[in-house]
């Protein structure tokens, strides 16, 4: 729960998380960024470098772990939420982190994703999402909008996305954090944020696959539209956005709306004031389908972050627990256990 | 081999085996019968081996063919191999029970019915026209007729149960008189109702006195004017606890975290015939065993990936379909070189097949299942009591080479039992395994004179590395879509695994190591093979016995011991597969013997091959 580090511990830079491994994602591509921010990010966790973990599953994103000089394993098509599980609960001590795309963990993977959330197992997932599948060239996502064309839909895709933050937070995600990568400072703070948090951390990370789907953040990234349409969430402050913060987001029963607060009619303290800590999830889920209406702002930031005991702990404080009431095991105690006789 | 005593003006005769079937609906507790019965028998100092066949529903409706629960027990003052071929005893608890069952028992076999439930509904139900007590359906069977349901009320008048509470514990009247019939104390299984029971004290007092009154009806009753008594088997010398495969096999896996030195893990999905490894395993906390119900199959080997990774002796544990989805998984953990024991307790196949019934036809999978060329070592375990052994085994050979083995039981194994002389610790292998923690020339796929590469573990300092599913170049452990190096790697993978060889004991030859006829098996099918093997001996058949509890790699020399024979005979349950493999390695031409029954072989059907191989005995 602590960021400092120990004064005697090494103080790293971000290049000492750079693995010697040549990076090979296609120029351009939003990855270097979030490469970039965890390198920048990682000497603040307090962590040392042998004690974490990247684990990922195939895709794009899933290429991180060999960047990062750290533990890495690089597994199998949507997996990396179950080995990282594995990994954590056996050894409670590491830090677990998984990079993971939105084909690898909302689709192929999707029943590891919504079960580790279930077990608040305290891993720290970051979704790679692009919208696109970027690895096989092209086939439209489990996030794709809908009537997407791709090689696989050249009519337009049918079936409806996943939006992933409502998705975690519907499965009670402890902690759910949005992000963009083009948002340097934003990523980096969601990051440090993530880590910090003891339980699941998801955080959603809007990354632009300059090759198949090219600018589908661009209206949150343009200097231009991002004020209008990204809202940045902060806890316990007004939802206010737009260049000069003249508008703001009030709740009207459970809908969200947008109100000027040029016009007189509203002020500031009428806005909905953000509570991250909100033990119920129902307003991180109004917060987070936000996204999918073309009439508010899309909001970054945490939705949701709250406390509750985490699997791999409750794991091993039940062995813990056994063996201070029954002993630690004899294991020649154990073979002759149960009715026994003697042959002579 | 009868002796007769007299008591109480009963007579008592002395046998050497008998097989009893205990039959009756799913909601009879027959299982629970046969599992006290059979535990009593281990104490007394039989040897045993024990069948529980039940349906795949949990609940069958009542009195159906397809509801029947049967629990078959052969027990003897000899040494035995299987649970009989035919019962001498069967106890129905219904018509559906004898219907089923009637077709499998001796022709003079004892037939212990509950005539109280031989009404019209339940003998229509079971695909009787008219009462089978009433014609000649049981003619040639000595069958005892007894109301049991009527005197388990009787035993049970006045006292606050309700009817079909009291109904329910008829089961114990039936074992109480089987005690009696066959000479066992019941104090055994007064003891087990006791802690059993001990927050429902009616249950309690209502099974206690239904087992009392069940001994004591045999003894004061006119029925039985005979009763039967099976002297202690010369088993070795040692102390000896009645063990299922399962729970066996889950021993084997606390006894190798022990013997090396590391944690175990188990991720596992629920799903028969394995799940009670999974059980057994969540007991064993107190030796730091963590175990993880995961989400699907998947997540139970890929959890148990990322343990090993961490540092953990780690597990799996199916059966047939779940193996199916593991194996990508378990392509993963061949590439990544890491060491991880896969379980499968075989059913009947394919697809959902017949979850409760035996089969051996998971080999193949096993040995192919994957994509690419990925070997995997491969144990098989003989008997309920040799999974200790193979688990241990195992999980011996996973750590020592750094690759994934393959542990095959059957559905037949794992929830049979038989008497198991316990090893004492000091008498397991050792093998304590360290991490690498040696900075120095660190790489991630170095090799060993194994070939074995580095296990190092995060939190280790200064070893921090990656490794994953693409193929990865020697030695350093980085990616590498070199041509020759990804040539190399399938072939040094190959090596790997052939250098566990040495680390396999020798196969031995039961009976003489040259002549005409060898019957070559591997796993679940021991027991029957070995007494085809002295039943042919006993007729004067010259013919040998070799059992594979190794199966990839081979016992070194199993060329040499087969090459010494003219005939080679593979019983299998399932198509041919090991007598394929030996083709394949051995150009040698082999004879088959398949049964796809869902049951274990019978050891004379087994002899009659045998026979028909040799050309008849010298008894002809
Ligand atoms: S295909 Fe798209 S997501 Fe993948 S590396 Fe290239 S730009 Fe990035």
């Amino acid at each position: 729960m602590t960021n400092k580090i120990d004064a005697n511990e090494v103080i790293y830079k971000a290049k000492d998380f750079a693995s010697d491994q040549d990076v090979r994602w296609c120029p351009g591509c939003g990855d270097y960024s979030i490469l970039a921010q965890v390198q920048r990010s990682f000497p603040d966790i307090g962590k040392k470098k042998e004690e974490i973990v990247w684990v990922s599953g195939i895709g794009c994103s899933s290429r991180f772990p060999y960047y990062m000089n750290t533990y890495g394993f690089h597994s199998i098509h949507g997996r990396a939420p179950a080995i990282a599980t594995g990994l954590k609960v056996a050894h409670p001590e590491l830090s677990v982190w998984v990079a993971t795309g939105d084909g690898d963990l909302l689709s192929i993977g999707g029943n590891h994703f919504i079960h580790a959330i279930r077990r608040n197992v305290d891993i720290n997932i970051l979704l790679f999402n692009n919208q696109i599948y970027g690895l096989t060239k092209g086939q439209y996502s489990p996030t794709s909008e809908q009537g997407k064309v791709t090689r696989s839909t050249p009519f337009g895709s049918v079936d409806y996305p996943f939006n992933p933050a409502s998705l975690a937070i519907g499965a009670e995600a402890t902690f759910v954090a949005r992000t963009i990568d083009r948002e340097p400072k934003h990523m980096q703070e969601m990051i440090k944020r993530a880590n910090s948090h003891k339980g699941i951390s998801f955080v959603e990370i809007y990354q632009n696959c300059n090759i198949f789907n090219d600018g589908a953040f661009e209206a949150y990234t343009n200097k231009e539209t991002k004020a209008d349409t990204v809202l940045h969430l902060e806890h316990g402050k007004p939802m206010v956005f737009g260049k000069e913060n003249e508008k703001g987001i009030r709740l009207d029963g459970m809908n969200p709306v947008v109100a000027d607060l040029k016009s007189g009619e509203y002020s500031e303290s009428d806005m909905w004031v953000h509570d991250e800590f909100d033990k119920m999830p129902y307003r991180a889920f109004i917060l987070a389908t936000m996204a999918e209406n073309p009439d508010l702002p899309t909001p970054i930031g945490i939705f949701r972050q709250i406390e509750r005991p985490t699997y791999d702990e409750g794991v091993q404080n039940q062995v813990d627990h056994i063996i201070e009431k029954k002993g630690r095991g004899n294991l020649e105690k154990l073979l002759f256990s149960g009715n026994t006789w003697e042959v002579n | 081999m009868t002796e007769e005593v007299r008591k109480n003006g009963k007579e008592t005769i002395d046998v050497s085996e008998v097989t009893v079937r205990f039959a009756g609906d799913s909601g009879d507790g027959m299982q629970l019968t046969g599992t006290q019965f059979s535990n009593t028998t281990a104490l007394v100092g039989n040897d045993l081996s024990t069948l529980p066949d039940y349906p795949a529903e949990i609940r069958a409706p009542a009195g159906t063919l397809y509801g029947v629960s049967g629990f078959q027990l052969h027990f003897s003052s000899m040494d035995i191999h299987t649970p009989g071929d035919q019962p001498d005893v069967l106890v129905a608890m219904n018509p559906a029970a004898l219907k089923i069952n009637l077709n499998e028992i001796k022709k003079d076999a004892i037939i212990i019915l509950n005539t109280d439930s031989f009404n019209a509904k339940n003998y229509k139900m079971a695909g009787y026209t008219d009462n089978p007590l009433d014609d000649d359906t049981l003619s040639g069977h000595r069958v005892f007729r007894i109301p049991i349901t009527t005197l388990t009320a009787n035993a049970l008048e006045g006292s606050s149960l309700t009817n079909k509470e009291i109904d329910r514990s008829k089961n114990f009247f039936a074992l109480g008189l089987m005690y009696w019939l066959f000479n066992r104390p019941i104090e055994p299984t007064l003891e087990w109702i006791k802690s059993k029971f001990k927050n429902d004290e009616s249950i309690l007092d209502a099974n206690t006195k239904v087992l009392k009154s069940g001994y004591y009806f045999g003894d004061s009753t006119e029925i039985f004017t005979t009763r039967y008594s099976v002297k202690p088997a010369k088993l070795k010398k040692g102390t000896y606890r009645n063990i299922s495969g399962n729970e066996a096999t889950a021993m084997g896996f606390v006894a190798a975290a022990e013997l090396s030195g590391l944690p175990l893990f188990l991720g596992s999905y629920p799903i028969t015939p394995a799940s009670d490894i999974l059980h057994y395993l969540s007991r064993y906390k107190n030796f730091g065993v963590k175990t993880f119900q995961a989400e699907d199959e998947i997540a139970g080997i890929t959890s148990s990936i990322g343990a090993a990774f961490g540092g953990s002796l780690a597990i799996t544990t199916t059966s047939g379909p779940g193996m199916a989805l593991k194996s990508e998984a378990l392509g993963l953990a061949v590439m990544t070189e890491l060491p991880l024991v896969v379980v499968n307790v075989q059913r009947g196949g394919p697809s959902t097949g017949l979850p409760t019934k035996t089969e051996q036809a998971d080999l193949f999978q096993a040995m192919y299942g994957r994509n690419g060329e990925g070997p995997v070592g491969i144990v098989a375990a003989s008997t309920p009591s040799d999974c200790f052994h193979m688990a241990v085994e195992a999980s011996r050979l996973a750590l020592k080479f750094m690759m994934p083995v393959v542990l095959l039981t059957d559905g037949y194994i794992a929830n049979g039992s038989e008497p198991w002389r316990v090893p004492h610790v000091e008498d397991l292998p050792e093998f304590k395994v360290t991490h690498r923690t040696e900075v120095e020339n660190f790489n991630a796929y170095d090799r060993d004179e194994n070939l074995t590469r580095p296990w190092a573990i995060p939190g280790t300092p200064g070893l921090e590395h990656r490794i994953g599913g693409l193929e990865k170049q020697n030695i350093t452990g980085n990616v590498s879509y070199d041509p020759d190096n990804h040539h190399a790697m399938i072939e040094l993978r190959a090596e790997k695994i052939k250098k566990m060889q040495k680390e396999v004991p020798d196969l031995e030859v039961r009976g003489d190591e040259k002549g005409g006829l060898l019957v070559l098996g591997w796993g679940g099918t021991y027991g029957a093979i070995t007494e085809a093997i002295d039943k042919s001996w006993k007729e004067g058949i010259k013919v040998s016995q070799a059992h594979l509890n190794y199966l990839n790699p081979f016992p070194k020399n199993l060329g040499e011991v087969l090459h010494n024979f003219d005939q080679i005979l593979v019983p299998e349950i399932n198509m041919g597969q090991l007598a394929a493999m030996i083709r394949n390695y051995y150009l040698l031409p082999v004879k088959q013997f398949n049964k796809m029954r869902g049951l274990p072989f019978k050891s004379t059907d087994l002899l009659d091959k045998i026979k028909e191989l040799v050309g008849g005995g010298d008894d002809k």
